[in-house]
């Protein structure tokens, strides 16, 4: 059950009722849920979480919401896959990958959508909305439809077209905005002040956030109830960042896990790396950017939580990396080739800043690393038009097929089929 | 000349629950010095001690975050719309 007692200003300590705003009226520094902690360790234990259902409600006590509001689709607890092959090839010893492609709308945003309608259906909201680079917007317009809500979903009109048609399906009112993604966050804010509506990753911010938390939470639990050594984690506003790491505080400070936190490590496209550019100049104020990458669910040129998450990753004992388009692209490929998982765009942006950090040696090959694939390939699936193809295409005969195969000369990968046939 | 200045939800309280105002100013400095004029106190929000724009403070002239202009000294003309807009995040 939720455990929250209220909402605190990260910045000046404000505190604040359970209501639905999202910045300090004072300092208009980001709010932030409050937790009876002792409260909620007194009820949760690891036996009530894997006596939970298999889903991120099993760890409604670090939830800010019902699960009784809530609109499941059957979110979360995804699988924590161990990436034996890619592991090999970078050179680690020991690599997870957390695969959130699988969930019900093929993105780890469905976690925070989940929390977010069922915090709205708490407050009594009849319309949900959002501003979104895809994801997100594919997320509510799915749960608004089961929920039975009216929804208005934001995106910019340049969008792929696999986030423009996956999200149109489910009839929500999708708004296409002529401009980039901070231009919709824009509009939304004003938008979120005169109409009274619950937009999620607006004035229902502090809630939606917290259903990130439960990334570190199931990593933890699926590794035995203790934290990897390492986590690589895809970074647009910086919010999954730090509630990834929020969350593995929490379990530790719940006495879930002892208090070996992981190093955090950031990854972001080279076309907006803010965060990235800030980390490495040994900064934690992040100058805005215009975002210019393939990398659109990353393409935030002012995040909010850029500040938190430098000093996030700081504090572990990570960093924070950025790769280039041609990187993203084949990190998307090394990741489909080595494990037959298809990530979109950020988890090439996050398997291509693995590989880098593997090949610069800064992350510990004889420790565990998690990383976090948050969304399904055919979200993006410009990003490998035309350098994916079929081997052949041939006449239904097996002559054809033959030419076929000594033309491609026993291609590395491709078993000879001589003896086989016969 | 006066601008229109879009108000975020957490100022209201200071402007009467105005969400557009009229303000005098031909930059965004002298824009906020009419609005504590106007409205006292909600400069205090805005801006820290040194004057300088809190962190979770964005300004838009024309729709451009002025972060990418010339700051508080970016020029204001006739017609063009401002918003204060709290740093909010992504999707």
């Amino acid at each position: 059950m939720a455990n929250e007692i209220g909402l605190r200003c990260r910045e000046c300590g404000r505190s604040y009722e359970v209501l639905p705003m999202h910045v300090c009226s004072f300092c208009f520094g980001p709010l932030e849920v409050d937790y009876d902690y002792a409260a909620v360790k007194r009820v949760i234990s690891r036996q009530s979480i894997e006596a939970g259902p298999p889903t991120i409600w099993r760890y409604a006590d670090l939830l800010p919401a019902e699960e009784d509001d809530s609109v499941d689709l059957g979110t979360g607890y995804t699988p924590l896959i161990k990436a034996g092959n890619l592991a090999r090839r970078l050179g680690l010893g020991e690599l997870y990958l957390k695969n959130d492609t699988v969930n019900p709308t093929w993105s780890f945003k469905d976690r925070v959508v989940s929390v977010a309608l069922a915090k709205a259906r708490s407050f009594g909201f009849t319309t949900v909305a959002c501003a979104s680079t895809g994801n997100l917007a594919n997320s509510v317009a799915a749960h608004a439809a089961r929920a039975g809500l009216s929804s208005y979903v934001f995106i910019p009109a340049d969008l792929e077209a696999g986030k423009v048609l996956t999200t149109a399906v489910y009839a929500p009112n999708l708004v296409a905005v002529n401009g980039n993604y901070d231009d919709v966050n824009r509009l939304c804010a004003e938008i979120a002040a005169e109409f009274g509506w619950a937009f999620v990753n607006v004035n229902l911010r502090p809630y939606y956030a917290e259903g990130s938390k439960t990334l570190a939470f199931e990593t933890a639990e699926q590794l035995g109830w203790k934290a990897p050594g390492s986590v690589v984690v895809p970074v647009a506003s910086g919010s999954l960042l730090t509630k990834i790491d929020k969350g593995f505080r929490e379990l530790a400070q719940v006495g879930l896990i002892d208090e070996a936190l992981p190093r955090i490590f950031g990854a972001q496209a080279a076309g907006c790396a803010p965060i990235a550019t800030a980390f490495k100049a040994g900064v934690d104020v992040i100058r805005p950017v215009k975002p210019d990458t393939i990398a659109k669910s990353l393409a935030i040129g002012n995040p909010a939580d850029g500040y938190y998450a430098v000093n996030a990753v700081t504090a572990s004992g990570g960093a924070v990396e950025d790769v280039t388009d041609e990187e993203i692209v084949a990190g998307i490929e090394l990741l489909a080739r080595c494990e037959g998982i298809f990530a979109e765009t950020a988890g090439g942006v996050t398997v291509a800043t693995l590989k880098k950090l593997a090949d610069g040696c800064r992350i510990d090959p004889a420790g565990s690393v998690v990383a976090y694939i948050t969304g399904l390939g055919l979200k993006t699936v410009e990003a490998i038009e035309g350098r994916v193809s079929p081997t052949a295409t041939i006449e239904a005969s097996v002559d054809d097929f033959r030419r076929a195969l000594s033309l491609s000369g026993g291609t590395e990968g491709l078993p000879t089929l001589d003896r086989a046939i016969g | 000349m006066a601008t229109n200045v879009r108000i975020p939800a957490p100022l209201l309280s200071l402007t009467d629950g105005k969400t557009v105002v009229a303000i005098e100013g031909s930059t965004v400095r002298e824009l906020l010095d009419s609005l504590e004029v106007e409205f006292p106190g909600i400069r205090e929000r805005l801006c820290d001690q040194a004057g300088e724009l809190h962190r979770f403070v964005n300004i838009f002239v024309a729709r451009e975050d002025i972060r990418f202009l010339d700051g508080l000294d970016t020029s204001v003309h006739q017609g063009q719309e401002v918003s204060i807009i709290p740093a909010v995040a992504g999707g």
